[in-house]
C-alpha cells in the first residue's frame, strides 16, 4: 500500500487532538474534553455528607439527644417543636435521636457486611484472579452459583438459617449458638456481598497480572505471593474501593427491605430500616417519622453512588467490570 | 441458510446443557437450606411439638414426628431425599407444611401466589421500558442539552431511592393524598390487590368498584409496578443513552444521515436497534435486583404473591414453604436470564456471525 | 485536458459548473477553541469530471469533502458558498439538504466494515433511499436493488439482500457501500478514502468500478485520498491539502510535470516505487501537520519544509497563479522536472507492496534528514 508514511512517534503530543478530531468528523462536542483531576465539588459535598453522618453515629452516646427508646409523656409532637426538631413517633420518641442511633445500626451493618465481603471476596478474587488454574475454576463456580439467586433472596435465606428459633420456645433455643439480629444481618449482607466483590477483583486481577511489571517482576524471580500482595493489589485496590461504596449504599437499601420483610435490625434498637417500617401505614402514620429516615437513607445512598462513581471515573476503572 | 440455523441449534442446545447443570446446582442448595438446619429438621418444621410430660400427648408427637420423618424420607442418604424432593418438586409437588395435626401441601399457597407476582414484574418492565425508550434516546441525540442534563439527575436520583422508599412515597402522595380528588372511575389505592378477572372476556367488567372490574385490577398493580419501574428506568435509561451516544459516532449512521433520510429515521431505525439489542442482556442483569425488589414492594403494598408469601415463612418458621418459594424465584432466574441470553444471540446478527465463525 | 470529458446532457446546468465552492471554511467550536479545520477553499467540478482532494491525515480533505455535502455535525461553522446546480447549499435548512443527500449527491465511505448498520439487512440499507427519495413499489425497490448489485459486481444478488454486512468480506462490503450510493443515480458522488480500508488487490477493482460507474452515469466525482499515485490515473484535477488549506491545485498532468509545491513533491516522494533499487528508503515527511487550533504563522508547511527561508515563517503565501489553471501557495515555488515524476512513471510504477519486501514500504520514522534518499544497507 502506498500510504503516507506516519509521522514520527516521538513527536507525537500536542497536535493529537487535532488528528482525532479530523479523521473522523470533526471533533468530540464541547462536553467531552478531559477528565477533570480529583473528585469535583460534588464528590467532596458527598465526602462531607458522609463524614458527617459517620461521625454523629459514632458519637451518639455522647450528643446530647433523648434517648432513642424513651416515651414521652402527652401528644405527639409534629416537626420543628422546640426540643424536638423533628418531632415525635407515635410512641412519642424522639425522632432526631432515633435518626442518629438508627444510623448507627444502619452503619453498622452496611459497613460491616462490606467489610466481609471485601476481606473474604477480595482475597479469593486476588487469589483466583492471580494463580488463575484449577483454583479459579473452582472458585469463579462458587460464586456463579451464589450469584444465580437474586441477592434480597439469597440474603433472605441465610437469614433465616441463621436466625435463631423463636423465643418462645426455650427448650430448642441453645443460647450459645444464637446471635444478636445485627449480627445476623451483617453475616449474611456479608455472605451476599463476597462474590460480588470478589468478581470484580477477580477480573481486575486478571488484566493487572497479564501488564509488563507484573511479568518483568515474575522473570527477576520475585515470588508469587509478594507480586500479589506489591505489585497487583495496590492497582485493583481502587475498583475494590468503588464497588465498596456503591456496595455499602446497597447494603443500607438491603437493611431497610430487610425490615420491612420483618428480619431486619430488632427493635428496640432503631435502624433507618426499622424505623421505616414501623411508619409504614401511609394512611395513619406520622409523616415525620416515616419521611425522617427515608430523606437521611436517600442522602447518604446518593453520595456513596456519587462518590463511587468519582473514584471509579477517576481511576478509570472500565464499567464493565463492575 | 440452513447451516447458520443449525448453529443456532447448536448454540442454544449447548447454552441449555449449561442450564440444566446450574439448575441442579441451584435447586441442591436450596435443598440444603432446610435439611442443614441446625438442630432435628423435625423439631424445626414443627416448632409446636415439644416434648411434653403427658405420655399420652408425647405418644402423639412421637407418632407424628416419625411420620414426618417417613413423609420427608430423613432417614435416605442425602442424595437421594434431593432426588426424592426434586422429582416431587418438578412434578409439582412441593411438600408440606407440618403441624401436630395436619398436613398443607405447600404446592396451593405458591400457585396463589405467582399470579400477583408475575403480574408485578411485567408491568413494572413495561413501564421501565415505555419510560427508558423515548427518554434515553432523546437524551442521546440532544447531549448535553437541558432535556438531557434533567433526565441524568432524575435518573441519579432514582438508583439513589430504594423501591420501598418510592413505594411508600407514592402509596402516601397518590394512594392517600391524590386519589380521592381523582374522578370516580379512577381508584388507585395506597394498599391491595385486585385480581384480573381471568381471560374471559365476558367476565370482565369495566367499571371501578365492581367484581370482576379490569380497571381495577391495573390501577391497584400501579403504585406498586411504579415504584419497581423507576429504578429499572434509571438504569435501562443511562444505559440505553450511553449505548446510543457511541452508536451515534459510528460511520454506519453519517451513511444513513447521507441516504437523506430523515434525522428520526436515522435515530430510531438504525440507531436504537443495535443499542436496544443491548437493552435485552442489561434487563436480564437486573432481573434478580427486581424480584428482590419485588418481595419487599408487595409487603408494602400488601399484594399476596410470592415476596409476601416468603416475608411470611421466614416469619411463622415455614421452612418448607420458604425453600419451595426460593427454589421457584431462583430457577425463575436462571431460565429468565438464560432465555434472554439465547434471544440476544438470535436477535443481534453481530454476536450470530462473531459465533458461527 | 483529458480524454474522457462527456459534455453534460441536463439542460438548465449545461451553461455552468454542477459544484462551485467559493471561500469554504469550516470551523470546529472545541472546549480547548476553535479548529479550523477547512479555510478559504474555491472548487469548481462539471459533470462527468474527477476531482482528486489528496492529502495526509489530518489534513482536513475529509472534513471538506462532508462540508461541502453539509454532513457536519451541528457544532461546525461553514462560511463561505456551495453552489449545487446553482442552488445554494450553505444556508439551506436541513429539510432541503435532505432532499439532495442520496439522490443528488452521495458519499462513498472509508470504512465498510463500519460503514453499514450491522444490524440490518443489506436489501433494506439499499433500497432505504429509494425508497425515501423515488416513487417505486416494493418489487420496483428489489429489481433496483437487484440491479445495483449486480452492475456493481457482485454475484448471487438475490441472496445478497437478505444477508447482514457481517456475512460479506471487506471488497464486497464496499461494493455494497457504493451500491446504496448509486441507488438513486446521483449527479455528484463523493468517494472519501474508498479503497484505504481494503486489501491492495481489492483496491485498483474499486477505483475501476467506481470509475465505470462514473463514466456510464456521467457523474462528477471527488475522490479524497491521501495517496497521490490513486488520483494520478483517475482525477482530471487535484487539489492537495494540507492543514486545511489548498496548496496546491491543477490539472493532473500540468500538477505531475510541474509541482510547484515542496508538500507535493514530499507527498510524491513518499509513494513507494518498484522502479528504484529494492531497499530504497522511502522518504517520510518530517514532524507532524500542525496543530490547527494554535497554526503556525506564515506559511503552515514552513516548519516542515526542507526549503523553507525567512519570508515563509514571517508572511503567509497567498495561492499564485501560474496561468494556466495551476495554484498554488508557496513563495518558493520548486519546479521538479526528473523524468521519474511524471503522470507516465507514476502509472507504470505500480505502487504496490513488492511481496517479501515489507520493508520497502516502511516509512523510516527516525530519519533526521526526511529530504533526503539514501541507500539502506
Amino acid at each position: 500500500m502506498s500510504a503516507l508514511p506516519e509521522a514520527p512517534q516521538t513527536a507525537r503530543g500536542e497536535s493529537n487532538a487535532t488528528e482525532a478530531a479530523l479523521d473522523a468528523d470533526g471533533p468530540a462536542p464541547a462536553n467531552a474534553g478531559a477528565p477533570s483531576s480529583g473528585i469535583g465539588v460534588g464528590g467532596w459535598i458527598a465526602a462531607g455528607w458522609l463524614i458527617f453522618v459517620v461521625a454523629i453515629a459514632f458519637l451518639a452516646p455522647w450528643l446530647p439527644i433523648d434517648s432513642p427508646t424513651a416515651r414521652g409523656a402527652g401528644p405527639r409532637l409534629p416537626l420543628f417543636t422546640e426540643g424536638h426538631i423533628l418531632g415525635t413517633d407515635s410512641s412519642q420518641r424522639d425522632v432526631l435521636s432515633r435518626l442518629i442511633w438508627g444510623a448507627r445500626a444502619s452503619l453498622i451493618v452496611s459497613v460491616g457486611a462490606v467489610i466481609i465481603g471485601l476481606v473474604v471476596g477480595g482475597t479469593l478474587g486476588l487469589v483466583a484472579g492471580f494463580r488463575r488454574g484449577k483454583i479459579d475454576t473452582a472458585l469463579s463456580s462458587v460464586f456463579d452459583i451464589l450469584l444465580a439467586f437474586p441477592q434480597l433472596v439469597l440474603a433472605l435465606s441465610l437469614i433465616a438459617f441463621l436466625r435463631p428459633p423463636a423465643s418462645s420456645d426455650p427448650n430448642v433455643a441453645d443460647p450459645s449458638v444464637s446471635l444478636t439480629s445485627i449480627q445476623i444481618l451483617v453475616i449474611a449482607l456479608g455472605i451476599v456481598a463476597i462474590p460480588l466483590l470478589a468478581r470484580l477483583t477477580r477480573s481486575t486481577t486478571l488484566s493487572w497480572s497479564q501488564r509488563e511489571f507484573v511479568l518483568a517482576a515474575r522473570a527477576q524471580g520475585a515470588k508469587g505471593a509478594r507480586i500479589m500482595i506489591r505489585e497487583v493489589l495496590p492497582n485493583v485496590l481502587p475498583a475494590m474501593f468503588s464497588l465498596a461504596l456503591l456496595s455499602v449504599g446497597i447494603a443500607i437499601i438491603a437493611e431497610g427491605g430487610l425490615s420491612l420483610l420483618g428480619v431486619g435490625v430488632e427493635a428496640p434498637t432503631p435502624s433507618w430500616g426499622n424505623m421505616i417500617t414501623e411508619n409504614r401505614n401511609v394512611r395513619s402514620a406520622p409523616l415525620n417519622a416515616l419521611f425522617s429516615p427515608i430523606v437521611a437513607l436517600f442522602f447518604t445512598v446518593m453520595a456513596l453512588n456519587y462518590l463511587g462513581d468519582a473514584v471509579r471515573r477517576k481511576f478509570d476503572v472500565r464499567e464493565s467490570a463492575l | 441458510m440452513s447451516s447458520n440455523t443449525v448453529r443456532i441449534l447448536k448454540l442454544i442446545l449447548r447454552k441449555l446443557g449449561q442450564l440444566v447443570a446450574v439448575l441442579f446446582v441451584v435447586t441442591f442448595f436450596t435443598f440444603l437450606l432446610v435439611r442443614l438446619l441446625p438442630g432435628d429438621p423435625v423439631d424445626l418444621l414443627v416448632p409446636v411439638a415439644t416434648d411434653t410430660a403427658d405420655p399420652e400427648q408425647q405418644k402423639i408427637i412421637e407418632d407424628r414426628k416419625a411420620e414426618i420423618t417417613a413423609d420427608l424420607g430423613l432417614d435416605d442418604p442425602l442424595p437421594q431425599q434431593y432426588w426424592g424432593w426434586l422429582s416431587g418438586f418438578v412434578t409439582g409437588d412441593l411438600g408440606n407444611e407440618y403441624t401436630v395435626s395436619s398436613t398443607i401441601p405447600v404446592s396451593n399457597a405458591v400457585s396463589d401466589a405467582l399470579p400477583p407476582t408475575i403480574q408485578l414484574i411485567l408491568y413494572s418492565q413495561i413501564l421501565a421500558l415505555a419510560l427508558a425508550l423515548p427518554v434515553g434516546v432523546i437524551s442521546a441525540y440532544r447531549q448535553s442539552g437541558a432535556f438531557d442534563k434533567a433526565a441524568n439527575v432524575g435518573a441519579f436520583g432514582a438508583l439513589s431511592l430504594p423501591n420501598f422508599a418510592i413505594g411508600l412515597l407514592l402509596a402516601y402522595w397518590v394512594g392517600v393524598r391524590l386519589n380521592p380528588s381523582l374522578p370516580e372511575w379512577i381508584n388507585i389505592p395506597p394498599q391491595g390487590y385486585t385480581p384480573f378477572p381471568g381471560f374471559n372476556a365476558a367476565d370482565w367488567s369495566f367499571q371501578a368498584n365492581v367484581a370482576n372490574s379490569v380497571p381495577d385490577h391495573f390501577f391497584s398493580l400501579l403504585l406498586p409496578a411504579l415504584s419497581l419501574a423507576i429504578g429499572q428506568y434509571a438504569v435501562y435509561m443511562r444505559l440505553l443513552r450511553s449505548d446510543m451516544i457511541q452508536t451515534l459516532q459510528e460511520d454506519f449512521i453519517l451513511m444513513a444521515k447521507s441516504k437523506g433520510i430523515s434525522n428520526k429515521r436515522v435515530l430510531w431505525r438504525h440507531a436504537l436497534r443495535p443499542s436496544s439489542l443491548t437493552l435485552i442482556t442489561v434487563a436480564g442483569l437486573s432481573v434478580g435486583a427486581l424480584i428482590g425488589g419485588a418481595v419487599v414492594i408487595e409487603v408494602i403494598f400488601g399484594i399476596p404473591g410470592m415476596g409476601s408469601l416468603i416475608a411470611s415463612s421466614i416469619i411463622g418458621r415455614e421452612f418448607v414453604t420458604l425453600q419451595s418459594c426460593v427454589a421457584i424465584v431462583a430457577i425463575a432466574f436462571v431460565l429468565i436470564n438464560a432465555f434472554l441470553d439465547i434471544l440476544y444471540s438470535i436477535l443481534d446478527p453481530r454476536i450470530r456471525n462473531v459465533r458461527a465463525s | 485536458m483529458t480524454t474522457t470529458a462527456p459534455e453534460p446532457v441536463t439542460t438548465d446546468t449545461s451553461d455552468q459548473p454542477l459544484l462551485v465552492v467559493e471561500d469554504l471554511s469550516t470551523t470546529f467550536t472545541t472546549e480547548r477553541g476553535p479548529i479550523r479545520a477547512v479555510e478559504h477553499v474555491d472548487l469548481t467540478l462539471d459533470r462527468g469530471r474527477t476531482l482528486g482532494i489528496v492529502g495526509e491525515s489530518g489534513s482536513g480533505k475529509s472534513v471538506l469533502s462532508r462540508s461541502i455535502m453539509g454532513l457536519v455535525p451541528g457544532y461546525a461553522e461553514r462560511t463561505g458558498s456551495v453552489r449545487f446546480s446553482g442552488q445554494e447549499m450553505l444556508d439551506a435548512p436541513a429539510s432541503a439538504l435532505r432532499e439532495v443527500w442520496g439522490v443528488d449527491m452521495a458519499m462513498v465511505f472509508q470504512d465498510p466494515m463500519t460503514a453499514l448498520n450491522p444490524v440490518q439487512r443489506i436489501g433494506h440499507q439499499i433500497t432505504e433511499s429509494i425508497k425515501e427519495h423515488l416513487d417505486y413499489s416494493k418489487s420496483q425497490r428489489r429489481d433496483t436493488a437487484i440491479a445495483l448489485l449486480r452492475s456493481v459486481g457482485i454475484p448471487e444478488p438475490e441472496r445478497r439482500l437478505k444477508q447482514y454486512p457481517q456475512e460479506l468480506s471487506g471488497g464486497m462490503r464496499q461494493r455494497v457501500v457504493i451500491a446504496i450510493a448509486l441507488a438513486c443515480g446521483p449527479g455528484l458522488l463523493f468517494a472519501d478514502e474508498p479503497t484505504t480500508a481494503l486489501d491492495v488487490t481489492v483496491q485498483a477493482q474499486i477505483l475501476d468500478l467506481l470509475e465505470a460507474q462514473q463514466r456510464e452515469r456521467n457523474m462528477a466525482v471527488v475522490l479524497v485520498t491521501h495517496d497521490l499515485g490513486v488520483v494520478a490515473t483517475r482525477a482530471d484535477e487535484i487539489a492537495v491539502m494540507y492543514a486545511g488549506r489548498i496548496v496546491e491545485q491543477a490539472p493532473t498532468e500540468t500538477l505531475f510535470r510541474q509541482m510547484r509545491h515542496p508538500y507535493t513533491e514530499a507527498l510524491l516522494r513518499s509513494i513507494p516505487r518498484l522502479d528504484l533499487p529494492s531497499h530504497t528508503r522511502l522518504e517520510a515527511i518530517g514532524g507532524r501537520p500542525p496543530d490547527l487550533m494554535n497554526p503556525p504563522s506564515g506559511c503552515r508547511f514552513a516548519p516542515r519544509c526542507a526549503y523553507a527561508q525567512d519570508r515563509c515563517t514571517a508572511e503567509e503565501p497567498p495561492l499564485i497563479d501560474d496561468g494556466d489553471g495551476h495554484l498554488y501557495r508557496c513563495w518558493f515555488p520548486v519546479g521538479i522536472d526528473q523524468p521519474q515524476t511524471t503522470v507516465d512513471s507514476v502509472v507504470e510504477a505500480p505502487h504496490v507492496r513488492a511481496p517479501g519486501d515489507p520493508q520497502a514500504t516502511e516509512p523510516i520514522d527516525d530519519d533526521p534528514a526526511p529530504t533526503t534518499t539514501e541507500e539502506d544497507t
